[in-house]
């Protein structure tokens, strides 16, 4: 293919608008994996859990998929809640988070897209918005609005989790409490409602995601499985513990991906998020911004 | 018991259980179903290997088990090779992979290890469905003579008793590694790392001997699938259900002894043949999800823990 510059600097744009939406997905696992230490790996699975709702809720009553999301989210943080409870008394009290734990959640994902296998199909589902055809054109870079919208909502609901996190008593509890549960209840704070409420809100989170996954591609129900790796590598490759961090990998994969697409074709895309992944792994798994 | 006499007994149980069947049973249905449970015998041993004895969780079963199943495409479709072939070099190539990702992330928090699987998944995954040379994601084809060797009846006979003693020596390696020192080793990682390494024991060695057997028995189940069915095509062979089924069934039987996958495997798998023909295959996914859920969260020693308790109450009384 031949390199030109419309097409390389599109490809730039592409990559930058798909990775603010790709930071909405990961800044989840950022924080339930990053900080909290509960590797959450059904979290991609809630995502794509959450365009099926969005999908239904605009079928049925013809809802806009970013005011699913605003419903939906509470929802999801309430789902959260209930979800670290079990986590908690099943394996985090007992200290077997490490293998158990992992089985669990690994096991929730698989029921949440066999369920979703047995309601929906398998066909591919797909939403249309009165922004979704809609695309600006900025001298010869392509602008299209189904990007866009969820670039902006979710870099206002990233700059919101930053501030919030590391400005707020709560904030600072939840970057304390996996380093140093014992200190924090020295300091009057109960680190497992700590880390309740933080999970919950890193679920909630998932279901502003999937609301967007809609809007943006169709979506199947194994399509979660897809996006492990690119959330993980997305997390590690930032590094763990770190907002900022998310969004400097998000901002990497999504580059990534969009010139590999562009470049080799969208079947290679996946290999790309994996790729990265392991290399992050074998190479500094501390991550880029990592503490 | 002496790991020899173990092992020995095994093999006879396997090939009186071939011979039987062989003997006495003609329809095809009953061997694919038996078949296929016996491939998840070998797959809950494998990951057990790794899962339940040295405690690192392996996501990535499915792409163990492909590796296996492509080794035995490329080398049937270069030398038409014998399925006993195929299995070596299967279990080989699983067994290097396996050793190259713990290499790449056993230094780490295990939980990279488990992360890294699902990941090896995906990328082999994505190289298959680009390889020509095995099909893509058409899949490809073994068709092998229609008559069958040693006097066996026809090809389904015959590797329906190759996987029984595949799966002999699974077992067989399963417990040789659990009462050896190498899985007092193991067992001491599990409990402890920290206290292991510190004890002397050369952690991340026993380690990567423990991904590379797990990975190569995993090859080996993989490497006859080809062979059984004659046909392969990567969404199925990467299929998730391989990568839950081989954890939901030692953790259900239970994952202190070999005995628990097991148990598992021929429990989780007659049930699953049971419902995918008479409901459906969606929902009898759905029940292996579920009862992974369940048993991880409320017994977590599944069956074999019911029974060690139900053991030491007997004895007290």
């Amino acid at each position: 293919m031949e390199l030109t510059a419309d097409l390389l600097v599109n490809a730039l744009v592409a990559g930058i608008l798909l990775a603010g939406f790709y930071a909405a997905v990961s800044v989840g696992v950022g924080i339930s994996f990053g900080m909290l230490d509960v590797v959450n790996i059904a979290h991609p699975a809630f995502v794509v859990l959450g365009a099926y709702v969005a999908f239904y809720a605009n079928q049925r009553v013809g809802a806009d998929p970013i005011v699913t999301a605003l419903v939906l989210s509470p929802v999801f943080f309430l789902l959260g809640r209930v979800m670290y409870r079990v986590y908690y008394y099943s394996f985090e009290q007992r200290g077997q988070e490490s293998l158990r734990g992992l089985a669990f959640f690994f096991g929730i994902l698989f029921i949440t897209e066999v369920g979703l296998i047995l309601a929906f199909g398998v066909d591919y589902r797909f939403v249309n918005t009165s922004f979704n055809d809609v695309t600006w054109r900025i001298g010869f870079v392509d602008l299209p609005l189904r990007l866009v919208v969820p670039f902006v909502v979710s870099l206002a609901m990233m700059l919101g989790l930053h501030y919030y996190l590391s400005r707020t008593f709560f904030g600072r509890s939840v970057l304390a409490v996996a380093q140093d549960p014992l200190a924090l209840q020295l300091m009057g704070v109960n680190p497992r409602r700590v880390k309740e409420l933080a999970f919950a809100l890193s679920l909630a989170t998932a279901g502003v995601a999937g609301a967007f996954l809609i809007v943006i591609q169709p979506v199947q129900p194994a399509l979660g499985r897809e996006f492990i790796g690119l959330v993980f590598a997305i997390t590690v490759l930032g590094g763990l513990g770190s907002i900022a961090g998310t969004m400097v990998g998000a901002g990497i994969l999504g580059i990534a991906e969009s010139f590999t697409a562009t470049f080799f074709g969208p079947s290679w895309s996946p290999a790309v998020s994996f790729g990265l992944l392991l290399a992050a792994l074998a190479f500094r798994p501390a991550g880029l911004l990592g503490r | 018991m002496k790991a020899r006499w173990f092992s020995l007994i095994v093999f006879l149980v396997a090939i009186l259980v071939a011979a039987i069947t062989t003997a006495t049973v003609t329809n095809d249905y009953f061997y694919t179903a038996s078949f296929t449970v016996l491939q998840f015998v070998i797959l809950a041993t494998a990951w057990n290997i790794l899962g339940g004895l040295t405690g690192y969780v392996n996501f990535g079963s499915a792409a163990f088990f492909s590796l296996g199943a492509y080794s035995s495409v490329v080398l049937f479709t270069l030398f038409k090779a014998p399925v006993f072939v195929s299995i070596a070099v299967g279990a080989a190539v699983a067994g290097l992979v396996g050793l190259g990702a713990g290499y790449l992330t056993l230094r780490l928090r295990g939980v990279f290890f488990a992360i890294a699987t699902l990941a090896l998944s995906e990328v082999l995954y994505t190289f298959v469905i680009n390889w020509d040379f095995v099909g893509g994601s058409r899949g490809a084809y073994i068709i092998l003579p229609d008559e069958a060797p040693l006097g066996f009846r026809n090809n389904t006979q015959y590797l329906f008793a190759v996987m029984a003693l595949v799966t002999a020596f699974a077992i067989s390696v399963a417990r040789f590694i659990e009462i050896s020192r190498l899985g007092r080793g193991l067992a001491a990682i599990r409990d402890d790392e920290i206290a292991a390494e510190c004890a002397g024991i050369p952690t991340l060695r026993l380690k990567l001997i423990s991904t590379t057997v797990s990975g190569a028995l995993m090859g080996m189940s993989g490497a006859t699938f080809p062979y059984f069915m004659q046909y392969v095509e990567p969404t199925s062979s990467f299929s998730l259900a391989y990568s839950v089924n081989s954890i939901a069934m030692p953790l259900i039987g239970g994952m202190h002894s070999w005995a628990g996958p097991v148990i598992g495997a021929i429990l989780l798998g007659t049930v699953q043949q049971y419902v995918q023909v008479t409901v459906s295959s969606a929902w009898n996914l759905l029940i292996v999800g579920v009862m992974l859920v369940l048993f991880v969260t409320l017994a977590p020693n599944g069956i074999m823990g019911w029974v060690d308790a139900w053991r030491t109450r007997r004895s007290r009384s």
